[in-house]
């Protein structure tokens, strides 16, 4: 008989705790849409993996732990191969046409910096903290990739934080982009010369890329190459099908399992702690710190230039894309319904894909150093 | 887990400020250098482009020509055939309908545009 409800009995305050969280990330990738793709699929992981039958050696861990192990524990398999989908969707001619956008983009990882000072000051070790500090990228892959290869210990807390904040661009960036810029400078036009690109510069960009980073941050060559490999195929011209799976099936098939694996991180033991609101915290501080760093760069690049920045556009650099992107040109339709930020915005945006790349590989390449790794 | 546990042992803020600001420092420098890469390998094939156009044109009876590919909007997944439309005006019809569908350019498909008279 004890079988009936041994189950029950084995329910615990902190895994009723975490079917809440899991509930609540289902519920808003589907009732507010916030990046529906890998918060429905952590959220249902979140309750999977803490329930009772799954302690009980059902073998559901077993799976997720697995799926952990071979994705991300091993060699960040998932988060590689979703960037080779990523890679595949890009398209970098509004930034190849106007190539100093790249500057807003190295400007928008000013958070990553700043939340890695930050962390440390509150007593994460450098590992942590770095991993945290990577929330600063916008970019889950990244975040993942980073916080794998550090070994930190809140691996759940920074995937949940960094895909909520991603999800909520559209809410957290307008005040900061707001706060920061007057209506006079909200209302700059900036006039988009739509240059021709070659196709001969399509294609070599996504190998200068390679061959440049490599030399800048050698840790970031996994993730560029494969960042890239998947523009290179896009952009040939002759692998049309391949780079629609990569776009499609590619991407849809590694998001599936990369949300409910991270869930495996999402155990009460390892998530109920105070950390995780401290993590959730600097995420939001990298997210706005990155907001103004790209935003103070284009104010101070109007100091010099003669043709002026909307500055806003500036906000576009941290490398949710396309939402940041996006946000940018919604804030300039609502004060100038004729001015279209989005070519430019779309530049920044795509800039700043590679620059948290970049930062990552570099903040990666400075934390072994360090620790000895 | 507090601040001034942490600063008491402040190696790895001394650390933490090493890596932030060289880190910082090397992403600018990256990006730089890679703007700076992007705007010579225009340059070169502008050049390129310039010269062939100059140089006298010598085509072969017999070779076929290549039909030139037609100009692709920017931002967009494939080519847009353009009637009567400046590319200008065809960039914010497509920056308009992406916003107002709630989807990103790049999925999707503008197969031409034509201005009704």
């Amino acid at each position: 008989m004890e079988i009936l409800y041994q189950n029950l009995l084995n329910i615990e305050f902190q895994h009723v705790i975490m079917w809440i969280i899991g509930g609540l990330l289902i519920y808003f990738a589907i009732a507010k849409e916030m990046e529906p793709t890998l918060l429905l699929p952590m959220g249902f992981g979140a309750i999977l993996v803490n329930l009772p039958i799954a302690e009980a050696g059902s073998g559901v861990q077993a799976v997720i732990d697995f799926l952990f192990k071979i994705g991300i524990d091993s060699h960040e398999l998932f988060p590689l191969l979703l960037f080779v989908g990523i890679g595949a969707m890009i398209d970098f001619e509004p930034l190849l046409t106007n190539p100093k956008l790249m500057l807003f983009g190295a400007a928008a990882q000013f958070g990553i910096f700043f939340t890695l000072f930050l962390a440390t000051l509150l007593g994460f070790d450098l590992k942590d903290a770095a991993s945290i500090a990577i929330i600063g990228a916008a970019d889950g892959p990244t975040s993942i990739f980073v916080a794998g290869q550090l070994q930190s210990n809140y691996i759940g807390a920074i995937m949940v934080a960094a895909y909520s904040y991603m999800a909520l661009v559209p809410l957290v960036q307008p005040p900061i982009i707001k706060l920061c810029t007057t209506k006079k400078e909200r209302l700059i036009r900036m006039e988009y010369k739509g240059k021709k690109v070659s196709k001969t510069t399509k294609i070599l960009f996504p190998i200068v890329v390679t061959v440049l980073v490599a030399f800048v941050a050698p840790d970031a060559v996994a993730l560029i190459g494969f960042l890239m490999f998947g523009n290179l195929i896009r952009e040939c011209g002759v692998l049309n099908s391949l780079s629609d799976t990569a776009q499609n099936v590619l991407a849809n098939l590694i998001t599936i399992f990369l949300g409910i694996t991270i869930a495996s991180r999402m155990k009460a033991e390892d998530f109920l702690q105070v950390e995780t609101l401290l993590i959730m915290g600097l995420g939001l501080v990298a997210f706005i710190v990155d907001t103004f760093g790209g935003i103070m760069l284009a104010k101070l690049m109007n100091l010099f230039c003669k043709e002026k920045i909307n500055p806003m556009i500036g906000a576009a650099g941290i490398s949710a894309f396309p939402m940041s992107a996006r946000v940018v040109h919604k804030l300039g339709l609502q004060e100038d319904s004729s001015n279209f930020l989005l070519m430019h915005s779309i530049g920044v945006n795509v800039s700043g894909q590679i620059a948290s790349v970049i930062a990552g590989g570099l903040i990666l390449a400075l934390v072994k150093g360090m620790l000895g790794m | 887990m507090n601040i001034l546990a942490a600063v008491s042992k402040d190696i790895p803020i001394a650390d933490a400020g090493i890596v932030a600001l060289l880190g910082y420092g090397v992403v600018f420098l990256g990006l730089i250098l890679l703007m700076v890469v992007v705007i010579l390998l225009g340059k070169a094939f502008v050049a390129a482009e310039k010269r062939k156009k100059e140089a006298p044109i010598e085509t072969p009876a017999a070779a076929p020509v290549a039909e030139p590919d037609a100009p692709v909007a920017p931002g967009s997944a494939g080519g847009v055939k353009l009637y009567d439309v400046e590319p200008k005006t065809a960039a914010m019809l497509m920056a308009i309908v992406a916003d107002k569908m709630g989807k990103p350019l790049n999925e999707l498909r503008f197969i031409s545009i034509r201005e009704v008279k």
